[in-house]
């Protein structure tokens, strides 16, 4: 794990699953930290783990009883305030599935 | 009396308010005035707030009125980190992608110091969405330390704890996901503390890491500290994470310590003159009475490794949310994933897109075996490891961190700065509270800089902590 060499491609091909765009000339530079990085914590690999037994957390219930948690309406002036780009109260996007 | 307004810490000033030695008004310029003057050169806050006429005057009415039974924070002016919601104020995590974010509501946090009657001098400055532990990786500047302005106040809460040292503010708000409210205590002489994971409610602060991060004070002294956490705990509603009442204060306040010091975590990486502190303030307290026990906690070399998957999956997870779409920074391409790509892409720093992208690379399908689900089984051994110690003792002690503040651009590879949470991260890991607390100054370069000693308590024992600590400051709570 620790022998992970990370290449200027494996860093455009995260930064497109995070939907960012890093400039061509950063590439190299944050595919040598990326190594750095995994160097360090490839570290995790050498330890191991007698019986690691997946761990079921205890759970309870933490949510509300159904009904309305607050008046519809309470904050959408401040919220459509603050949409870039609206129409009346909704907020407006770019269409999604093109027509053609 | 001696000391200015502002310098007072909230314990002095709540005596003087209640004395009428002077007003709620009088403390509140005090602190703006110290905050204007230094500001320029410190860059602690972001943003300056005007004098809440309303909330002023009402303090001094409730001071006047109930006295003793008005709360300790009434009128005390507060810094409040920029990821804590203040209804109606930016809240921007220093980040150019929240630079115009309105708070729509408060933190609970918030609601908890408002209805105490406490005041926000200002939003404080801090790495962006709390990644760093230097504040250089703010949107805005770095906020300098005021006791050496060439070094940084650490961070990422390096903004309050800038305000709180130079006296901008009777004492301070931070967020801490891996030691990030202690780290910058220890750096500039205050008590920082986090408490137990759950102890107090996230709701309403911008999501670094959800499994780590917890809100905590920023203060002058130990009294302070607790009166800020024991105003912010309790279960809430609105954070299905937080502890109910039987989850804490789980362990009763002893009268005399056993202090758990794991000695083979200490031999080597630490300033000579820092572990001597370390050792002079437990040889101290052992002098006192309290028991030193070495305790063992082999997997800690893991924990700064486990705490840079996880920290960086649960933040490329929060951060996705900023895409440009509903609020914050929002750049137009020609298609609506391009708006995505392109708002992200000029709104966050490079500190950001690098943990980003280390968490999109740890969740990724032909890794997250490796390192994600690897680092939170070591997770738990780690939990388990500190469980086992705190059969024997009430709290463990490190020193907060291995070297006083250092100078800008003195860790410029990202490896070399995460290093500075070592000691700090685990109880973020384990969710146990910890604090930090000024132990001895050492001098670089002829400058006298401070030094933090740091204890973790079991979980839910947050309340042991005031005790040691403050016997470290030789404080009586």
């Amino acid at each position: 794990m620790s022998e992970i060499r990370t290449s200027a491609e494996d860093v455009k091909k995260l930064a497109n699953l995070a939907r960012i765009a890093v400039p061509e000339e950063d590439l190299p530079r944050f595919a040598e930290e990326f190594d750095a990085i995994l160097a360090y914590v490839g570290k995790l690999d050498s330890l191991s783990l007698p019986d690691a037994q997946k761990r079921v957390p205890q759970l309870r219930n933490v949510f509300r009883e159904d009904g309305e948690p607050f008046v519809p309406g309470t904050w959408t002036k401040e919220i459509v305030a603050q949409f870039p780009e609206k129409s009346g109260d909704s907020l407006s996007v770019k269409q999604i599935i093109a027509h053609d | 009396m001696t000391k200015a307004l502002n310098e007072l810490s909230i314990t002095e000033a709540a005596r003087g308010l209640r004395a009428g030695e002077f007003s709620v008004r009088e403390l509140w310029d005090a602190c703006v005035g110290a905050a204007q003057e230094r500001n320029a050169e410190l860059n602690a806050y972001l943003e300056i707030f005007d004098a809440d006429e309303e909330a002023i005057a009402v303090a001094q009415e409730r001071i006047n009125v109930e006295k003793d039974a008005a709360p300790l924070l009434c009128g005390i002016p507060l810094a409040m980190k920029d990821n804590i919601l203040i209804e109606g104020k930016i809240a921007s995590a220093a980040s150019k992608m929240l630079e115009n974010h309105v708070a729509l509501r408060d933190a609970t946090v918030t609601r908890k110091l408002k209805e105490a009657g406490a005041l926000f001098v200002g939003r404080t400055n801090m790495d962006e969405f709390a990644m760093g532990s230097s504040t250089e990786n703010s949107a805005y500047g770095v906020a300098k330390n005021p006791l050496d302005t060439t070094r940084t106040a650490g961070g990422s809460s390096g903004g309050s704890a800038a305000a709180v040292a130079a006296h901008m503010g009777l004492a301070g708000l931070g967020t801490d996901t891996g030691g990030s409210i202690r780290q910058p205590a220890a750096h500039t002489g205050l008590v920082g503390m986090k408490p137990t994971y759950g102890a107090v409610s996230r709701s309403g602060l911008i999501a670094l890491g959800s499994s780590l991060d917890q809100a905590g004070p920023l203060t002058k002294t130990v009294a302070d500290a607790k009166i800020l956490f024991d105003a912010m705990e309790g279960v809430d509603g609105l954070d299905a994470t937080t502890l109910t009442d039987s989850m804490r204060d789980t362990k009763e306040v002893p009268a005399t310590f056993r202090i758990g010091v794991p000695k083979h975590l200490l031999s080597e990486g630490i300033d000579a003159d820092v572990l001597q502190h370390f050792n002079e303030t437990l040889a101290r307290l052992e002098s006192e009475g309290h028991t030193l026990v070495d305790v063992s906690l082999p997997t800690s070399d893991y924990a700064l490794p486990v705490y840079y998957v996880i920290m960086p999956a649960e933040a490329s997870a929060n951060l996705a949310r900023y895409d440009g779409i509903r609020y914050g920074h929002a750049a137009r391409g020609e298609t609506l994933l391009s708006d995505y790509v392109l708002s992200k892409t000029e709104g966050f720093g490079s500190e950001t897109v690098r943990r980003i992208l280390l968490g999109t690379f740890v969740l990724s399908s032909g890794y997250i075996d490796a390192y994600y689900r690897k680092a939170e089984a070591v997770r738990d051994v780690l939990r388990d490891e500190y469980e086992s110690a705190f059969k024997q003792v009430d709290v463990i002690a490190f020193p907060t961190t291995p070297s006083p503040a250092f100078k800008f651009g003195e860790k410029s590879d990202p490896v070399s700065m995460y290093l500075e949470d070592i000691f700090t991260v685990t109880a973020n890991l384990t969710g146990m509270p910890a604090i930090s607390v000024p132990m001895g100054i050492v001098e670089r370069e002829g400058v006298s800089l401070p030094t933090g000693m740091h204890f973790t308590a079991p979980h839910g024992a947050d309340q042991l902590l005031f005790k040691i600590g403050a016997l470290v400051t030789k404080e009586t709570l």
